[in-house]
């Protein structure tokens, strides 16, 4: 009484190991509660884990999406058309000429006779061209970009050296579907982005939602924990714990769902692309881009339990 | 232990539930608090435990100047005292011993010490073989003998009762004070708010009497 002394913490190593005991009994306690509440728990999962499957479907679509397409743009071939004047003659050594070009790996030069011989060959208009009399088609190069200057950037400043050329009428990339693919998939990129965005903060609202639920149930609890001395770090822990489970649980789901979602895509899939003389493989998630679903789902969990448990406790005091 | 220097509780509404209130309790001493009920007991409690803020007045607990406490401290302070209700405030979703447990829980003891300690309180007040029952299959003395024991397990230097008898039997009553003397004893400072005045005036302790939030008289200085 007459011995003033401020009220002290106690020693660091005894706070330690409460502080150990105590995170062990929330994760316990709150892992325990989700088991003695399953269906209710398998519901907010299935929410959750619905709402992560979305954007990771996407991302796995685009990343497959990126993986093919290279192999789209090395078909690619830019046919330089040349003038007029051009005796057929001239066309090898213009050939050689381009093909000393670092940036392209072939070019094949094409007379008007084999132009117009292949036009007939494929094109059906046959009887039409039989009535010109004259050959129309100019004299063409088909020049393939190197292996290594087949990005879109890299084959437009091609195009636009080749168009340079005096001898050269018009040189034609043949890859507008290609760019707009890669606009498309650009698209793509931007909108799963943003569903991710959305359906994280769904995410956070329905934890929040739970969670605001499980601390207006245990109110009592709260406020007579916090009678006999409880921190909030204590009381807030268990409620941590449970965000943290329910956004780690659904994010298993969800990656359980895209895995079995990717498989049972690779066998049309394969059709599909050997039906177009290609050979490559669906990617599914990969171990990587698993763990970042799993660190993300429970960092979503966590923080909606934080932001509702430090909204709501505040209001709870004994009384 | 228990020091109270020109306290007035004013709430919000403009009611002035305590007015310069000047009290003093010794480390070890007992006293009871009576009153009509609306006096100011539970405020006066509520004030000395932190549930409640003074406007006005100083009150030092255990060598600790209230005033000077964050809320961050509060909770360490609260562990220093034991605080039992007329109402019990037992949590039905778990058992007697889980409930008496629960401050240990919270200051992080070990699971051995904890049953030892909980043993040794429910001992105490005589509800050792009821330590896996559930609350609600108690009787209203047991259930308060359970918050008693929930109070003293984690052995605080004060106590702090609201009407600890408010719902019993003059049997049950007697027997429940029996148990703070006891506690008293062994060295606990222990002040209770009740208004059984039949019963405290014979237990031979110091009453501090309260009205209107103002304090009466004092039968003995404690």
């Amino acid at each position: 009484m007459r011995r003033r002394r401020a009220l002290t913490l106690p020693p660091v190593h005894a706070r330690f190991q409460a502080y150990a005991i105590n995170h062990l009994r929330a994760l316990v306690f709150s892992l325990g509660k989700l088991y003695r509440a399953p269906f209710s728990s398998a519901l907010t999962l299935l929410v959750i884990a619905v709402a992560l499957t979305l954007p990771t479907l996407f991302h796995v679509v685009l990343d497959n999406l990126q993986q093919v397409s290279p192999q789209w743009s090395q078909t690619a071939q830019i046919s330089v058309f040349l003038q007029d004047s051009v005796a057929d003659e001239q066309l090898p050594a213009l050939a050689t000429r381009l093909a000393q070009r670092p940036d392209v790996a072939e070019a094949l030069p094409v007379t008007r006779v084999q132009a117009l011989e292949e036009f007939r060959a494929h094109s059906g208009f046959a009887e039409a061209l039989d009535t010109l009399g004259e050959n129309p088609l100019p004299p063409l190069i088909l020049v393939t970009p190197a292996l290594d200057h087949r990005s879109t950037a890299a084959m437009e400043g091609l195009v636009n050296a080749l168009n340079n050329i005096p001898e050269v009428s018009r040189a034609l990339l043949d890859l507008q579907w290609v760019q707009r693919l890669f606009s498309i998939m650009e698209m793509l990129q931007r909108s799963t982005l943003i569903l991710s965005l959305l359906l994280s903060l769904g995410v956070l609202v329905v934890v929040g939602n739970t969670i605001r639920l499980d601390v207006q149930n245990r109110r009592e609890e709260i406020e007579v924990a916090k009678l006999v001395g409880a921190t909030d770090a204590f009381i807030r822990r268990p409620f941590l714990y449970g965000g943290l489970w329910l956004g780690l649980g659904g994010a298993m789901m969800a990656a359980l769902i895209v895995t079995i979602t990717t498989l049972l895509l690779s066998g049309p899939l394969q059709t599909l692309s050997q039906l177009y003389g290609g050979e490559w493989r669906i990617h599914g998630l990969g171990f990587r881009n698993t763990l970042i679903l799993l660190g993300l789902g429970a960092l979503l969990g966590l923080a909606g339990s934080w932001i509702t448990v430090n909204q709501h406790l505040r209001h709870i005091e004994p009384r | 232990m228990i020091l109270l220097r020109n306290v007035t509780k004013r709430y919000p509404n403009g009611h002035e539930a305590l007015s310069r209130i000047n009290l003093s309790l010794d480390r070890g001493a007992m006293a009871f608090l009576t009153g009509h009920s609306g006096a100011g007991k539970s405020t006066l409690l509520k004030l000395i435990s932190l549930i409640e803020r003074p406007s006005r007045g100083q009150i030092v607990v255990n060598g600790q100047n209230l005033e000077s406490l964050s809320a961050r401290q509060v909770p360490y302070f609260r562990r220093q005292i034991g605080i039992i209700f007329q109402d019990h405030h037992l949590l039905h979703d778990r058992s007697v011993f889980d409930n008496v447990a629960l401050p240990l829980v919270i200051q992080g003891y070990r699971q051995q010490e904890i049953a030892r300690r909980v043993r040794a309180a429910l001992d105490k007040v005589g509800l050792l073989h009821k330590e896996n029952a559930e609350p609600v299959t108690l009787s209203t003395g047991e259930q308060q003998r359970v918050g008693i024991a929930r109070a003293v397990v984690h052995k605080p230097a004060i106590l702090l009762a609201d009407e600890p008898t408010g719902n019993l039997d003059p049997h049950l009553s007697r027997e429940i004070m029996q148990l703070f003397l006891r506690f008293n004893q062994v060295g606990t400072t222990v002040m209770i708010a009740s208004h059984d005045l039949n019963l405290i005036s014979s237990l031979g302790k110091p009453m501090v009497h309260l009205h209107e939030g103002r304090l009466q008289r004092r039968e003995a200085e404690a």
